[in-house]
């Protein structure tokens, strides 16, 4: 399951979680601004790293979000559409 | 449909402190809870202070899902080379009342909820609040959907995002300055291997909070919770700071495991679950409003929550925030009067209890904690003091006070020093 070092992968600490997947996705984002954007915050603010740079356009992925709302406060754009998964979806913490 | 005599949103401590007073005291209430069940979206570094819940639930150790007593405590500053720590242990801590307790959420919450559901109101998981209720200018109920559920009063306790206390008008967006983002990975080793690493016994429980380049010099800290099979280890870290610096906290986190005074202590763990959660931290200076007509604001959505540098408070807050919403409820549902200025008694109450008066008097301490010498410098000066007299380099040695000046006449000055610790002095 580690990767070299020990070191593990977010992608590896997301699988360990447990999640009951909304096929809808509970955040958009546009497209259009986050590509025109040059400070791309969501990058660094995102703990689940659903915000990715990939050849000059702006990912996402909701599939690993935590739900902790960072994306939503840091996004100087309003590029994103922000929401709580629907009742009993999304992210369900076994520890917490 | 139905009618509520209240309408609570979120089955955290705050929600669920409030649905429990509310309910005991006979009122028709209904929780509503956006996850499976209440504990699946809430996360936190690990550990909390009783008395509050101890008021609500007396003697509630002996029934709620308690990991560990919190008997050690360890405050360590972090440099890059190595670390200087002062270890506290009292051993009245690990006897009734106690004083820390260290829990998990997700089991945590939902003993609070089971407990709240005992209390006569219903509990409804899985639910996830649309929208408010107007009638008249005040909040009169909530939406779950297209379902509409009216009540007399709604206690809102959904969380630091609360969406729902911006539509009733009591409170716009935190700020990313405001904030801190806590990630924490939950580390299963076993129960021997806890006690013998971490030189407890039985229950007792140890609660560690690191300063310095765990954080890279970032507002925040680290920590490490001892759960009865699993360790808590996560950081906090200033959001506006984290993402200025263009660091990822998942990042720092896996730098911080490998920390040599960290890896040696989770070494052989095998890591469960990876939780994260934003963590209002400016105290009173973004407090919002905590009243309108109709609704009532507590907990995190309140930004009530303490944070002193030593001490990062928020269940007991919220505890105490849900039982002073609920009493106010209480009180207007005996007058039958439930307008902005029926329920500013809420405020009031705050006000007379610690919630108001501990904000109130660490209210520099949000500021304060923002210097950044307090993560970069000060761990560094530390451990050069400490190793400088500790070191043999066979060359004569100077005294103790000789070595602490020269080192910070290298480092920093005299002066800001004393001005850090008249800051200090004054803030926290």
């Amino acid at each position: 399951m580690e990767s070299e070092e020990g070191h593990l992968k977010i992608e590896e600490k997301l699988a360990l979680n447990k999640y009951d997947q909304d096929s809808e996705a509970h955040i958009t984002v546009s497209k259009e601004i986050c590509t025109a954007c040059d400070q791309k915050p969501c990058i660094y603010a995102c703990p689940a790293e659903c915000f990715a740079f990939r050849e000059e356009h702006l990912s996402f992925a909701h599939e690993g979000c935590l739900e902790c709302g960072s994306c939503r406060i840091i996004c100087p754009k309003g590029a994103i559409q922000w929401a709580y998964p629907r009742g009993g979806f999304g992210i369900c913490y076994q520890y917490g | 449909m139905e009618r509520f005599d209240a309408i609570v949103v979120g089955g955290g401590p705050a929600g669920c402190a409030s649905a429990y007073v509310m309910a005991k005291a006979g009122l028709n209430v209904l929780l509503f809870e956006r996850g499976k069940f209440a504990g699946a979206k809430n996360m936190w570094g690990g550990a909390f202070f009783g008395p509050q819940l101890n008021e609500l639930i007396p003697e509630f150790w002996k029934e709620a899902p308690v990991e560990r007593f919190v008997t050690r405590h360890v405050l360590s500053f972090m440099a890059e080379n190595g670390s200087t720590s002062l270890d506290f242990k009292s051993t009245r801590f690990c006897a009734a009342p106690y004083n820390g307790f260290i829990l998990l959420r997700a089991k945590f919450d939902g003993w609070m909820a089971q407990k709240v559901e005992q209390a006569g109101a219903i509990v409804a998981a899985g639910m996830r609040v649309d929208d408010l209720l107007f009638q008249e200018g005040r909040v009169s109920g909530v939406k779950v959907g297209d379902e509409e559920f009216p009540s007399d009063i709604v206690i809102l306790a959904d969380g630091v995002n609360s969406l729902l206390a911006k539509k009733a008008g009591l409170r716009s967006d935190f700020l990313p300055e405001d904030m801190k983002q806590g990630v924490k990975e939950v580390i299963e080793l076993p129960r021997e291997t806890i006690e013998q690493r971490f030189n407890l016994v039985n229950d007792e429980g140890a609660a560690i909070e690191f300063v310095g380049t765990c954080t890279r010099g970032l507002p925040g800290g680290g920590f490490l919770y001892t759960n009865k099979n699993s360790l808590s280890l996560g950081l906090v870290i200033e959001l506006g700071s984290l993402v200025k610096s263009k660091l990822k906290a998942s990042d720092l986190l896996e730098e911080f495991k490998h920390h040599p005074d960290i890896s040696r202590l989770i070494e052989g763990g095998r890591t469960v679950e990876y939780s994260a959660h934003l963590i209002p931290c400016s105290g009173l200076a973004m407090m919002p409003k905590l009243a309108t007509g109709g609704a009532l604001v507590t907990g995190d959505a309140a930004a009530l929550l303490l944070g002193t540098g030593l001490i990062l408070e928020g269940a007991n807050f919220a505890i105490a925030s849900g039982m002073a919403a609920a009493q106010t409820a209480l009180e207007a549902k005996e007058k039958n009067d439930f307008s902005a200025g029926s329920l500013s008694r809420y405020e009031q109450l705050l006000k007379e209890s610690f919630v108001l008066q501990d904000l109130n008097t660490f209210r520099g301490a949000p500021a304060f904690l923002k210097n950044r010498r307090i993560y970069e410098l000060y761990p560094e000066l530390a451990f050069e003091i400490f190793e400088a007299i500790f070191q043999s380099d066979g060359m004569p040695r100077k005294g103790t006070l000789q070595v602490v000046k020269e080192i910070i006449k290298r480092r920093t000055s005299m002066i800001s020093i004393v001005s850090d610790l008249w800051k200090a002095r004054k803030a926290i």
